[in-house]
């Protein structure tokens, strides 16, 4: 195929003007958006107005044909399940089976546990739903994991709430317009969450892998404390998260690098709990006063 | 078939000839308003696969700077940091025009190798600036999703070419 040869404008002052005006305007531009992304990186709340417009002028789209994509995907479920009907009922048996045994034990725990927090006169903070929304999208072609709320800050929600689902936590909200926004999914490579084994209350960082795992890290070096299938908790460190939202479960471990998989799966999930900040004081800058006695400590 | 239309035909054809490929780059970017939720990075960016296929068609249609504006509609819709796609986009544009004006010729291959290279820049681009955001991701993650869009990109030339003879068409 030959060159088009329209590029070349010829001769005329005009066209070659024009198209020397054109390659500016593509550098100035390039480098008007590089500035951008420096803003966004040095304040991420930049752009929050124009962002969270964009956010609700699409949400329609994306909140109205959710009901049909979960019919197709219930369709494929239902395949499956008639095909590992008699293998599943065996398994289900098993596992109500020793499912009951550990309520009954759980029940006990629980009166315990009531019974002890009245003699401490322990106070909890209720933890009152900021909104209950749907997830109706999320972003598939982007490295970052992102998944659209069908709710804003006319519900009340705020930048840095968490969110979770009645299987675990989902993530925090980062970007909110006024009838949408979007979260930071657990599974994000920029998702840090301070959680603790179950088993045993070892504390440890779950942080986002970016294809829907994530890893654990734990505080302590030497042995790996994790098995494959234990269970992890938010333990309410850092005063994002309320402490006690199951976040993961483990599926492989290798050598020092632990894998787990998020509960909350994102696609099947319906319905969302946004929730306040757990300690909204942790967020906060230091008091002057605070600030003052820690530079005397540095010096 | 007819060799001039009325002067209304006319119009019709010149918006029509105008606005298809600008048009066909925004829908794809709307691909991304979607109601699926998926937790890995699979799906190619149909948006920059238009835009590409379409720059790499028909070289003269558009200037650099068009990757502009449809880069920050891109931004806006896909929720990636502001200015991302208009960067990239633009920078592809220009290595693009770059190449035109050294190259003599091109045939499908060097399309699909020059899309496949403009592919990798675009993707590491966006993973090196999700690195800057402050995310933890490996590049290899993105593997699957490279390939993807690399095989994807002679489907989606496909398409275009296909609304290019519409659009031309009278």
């Amino acid at each position: 195929m030959a060159p088009p040869s329209t590029r070349r404008p010829g001769y005329s002052r005009r066209a070659q003007y024009g198209l020397f005006l054109g390659y500016v305007i593509a550098v100035g531009g390039i480098m008007f958006a590089a500035l951008m992304l420096v803003v966004a990186m040095i304040d991420p709340t930049g752009f929050s107005a124009l962002k969270g417009a964009a956010l609700d002028v699409t949400h329609p789209v994306t909140a109205g044909g959710r009901g049909a994509v979960r019919f197709v995907e219930n369709i494929g479920g239902g395949v499956s399940n008639y095909f590992m009907a008699a293998s599943e009922n065996a398994e289900l048996k098993r596992r109500i089976a020793a499912e009951r045994r550990m309520i009954v034990e759980a029940r006990a725990i629980d009166m315990e546990n009531g019974r002890l927090k009245a003699m401490l006169k322990l106070t909890q903070e209720s933890e009152a739903p900021v909104a209950i929304a749907r997830i109706v999208g999320s972003s598939f072609d982007a490295p970052r994991r992102l998944a659209t709320l069908s709710a804003g800050s006319a519900s009340g929600i705020r930048n840095g709430q968490p969110v979770r689902s009645a299987d675990g936590l989902v993530g925090r909200v980062i970007e909110t317009g006024r009838w949408a926004s979007r979260i930071l999914l657990v599974s994000d490579g920029a998702s840090n969450v301070p959680v603790k084994l179950v088993r045993d209350g070892t504390p440890a960082i779950a942080a986002g892998h970016g294809d829907g795992t994530i890893d654990l890290k734990t505080l302590e070096l030497g042995k790996n404390p994790f098995r494959r299938g234990d269970i992890l908790v938010t333990s309410g460190t850092g005063g994002v998260f309320p402490p006690n939202v199951p976040v993961a479960v483990v599926t492989a471990v290798n050598g020092d690098r632990t894998v787990a998989k998020p509960l909350a799966d994102p696609a099947a999930l319906d319905f969302a709990i946004v929730l306040n900040v757990f300690q909204p004081a942790a967020n906060l800058p230091l008091s002057e006063r605070t600030a003052k006695s820690l530079e005397g400590a540095g010096q | 078939m007819r060799i001039a239309g009325s002067r209304r035909d006319v119009a019709i054809w010149g918006v029509r000839r105008q606005w298809v490929p600008v048009l066909s780059t925004l829908a794809a970017s709307l691909l991304d308003t979607l109601p699926v939720v998926v937790t890995t990075p699979l799906v190619p960016d149909f948006a920059f696969l238009v835009l590409l296929s379409w720059r790499l068609l028909r070289a003269e249609m558009w200037p650099a700077y068009v990757a502009l504006p449809l880069g920050l509609f891109n931004d806006l819709v896909a929720g990636h940091p502001l200015g991302q796609s208009m960067a990239l986009w633009t920078i592809v544009f220009l290595a693009c025009d770059l190449l035109d004006s050294r190259s003599g010729w091109r045939d499908y291959w060097i399309d699909w190798l020059v899309a496949s290279l403009a592919i990798l820049f675009y993707t590491a681009g966006g993973w090196r600036i999700a690195r800057a955001m402050g995310s933890q991701m490996e590049f290899e993650v993105l593997l699957p999703q490279l390939l993807l869009s690399i095989f994807s990109y002679p489907l989606v030339a496909r398409l275009v070419v296909a609304l290019d003879r519409w659009r031309l068409s009278r």
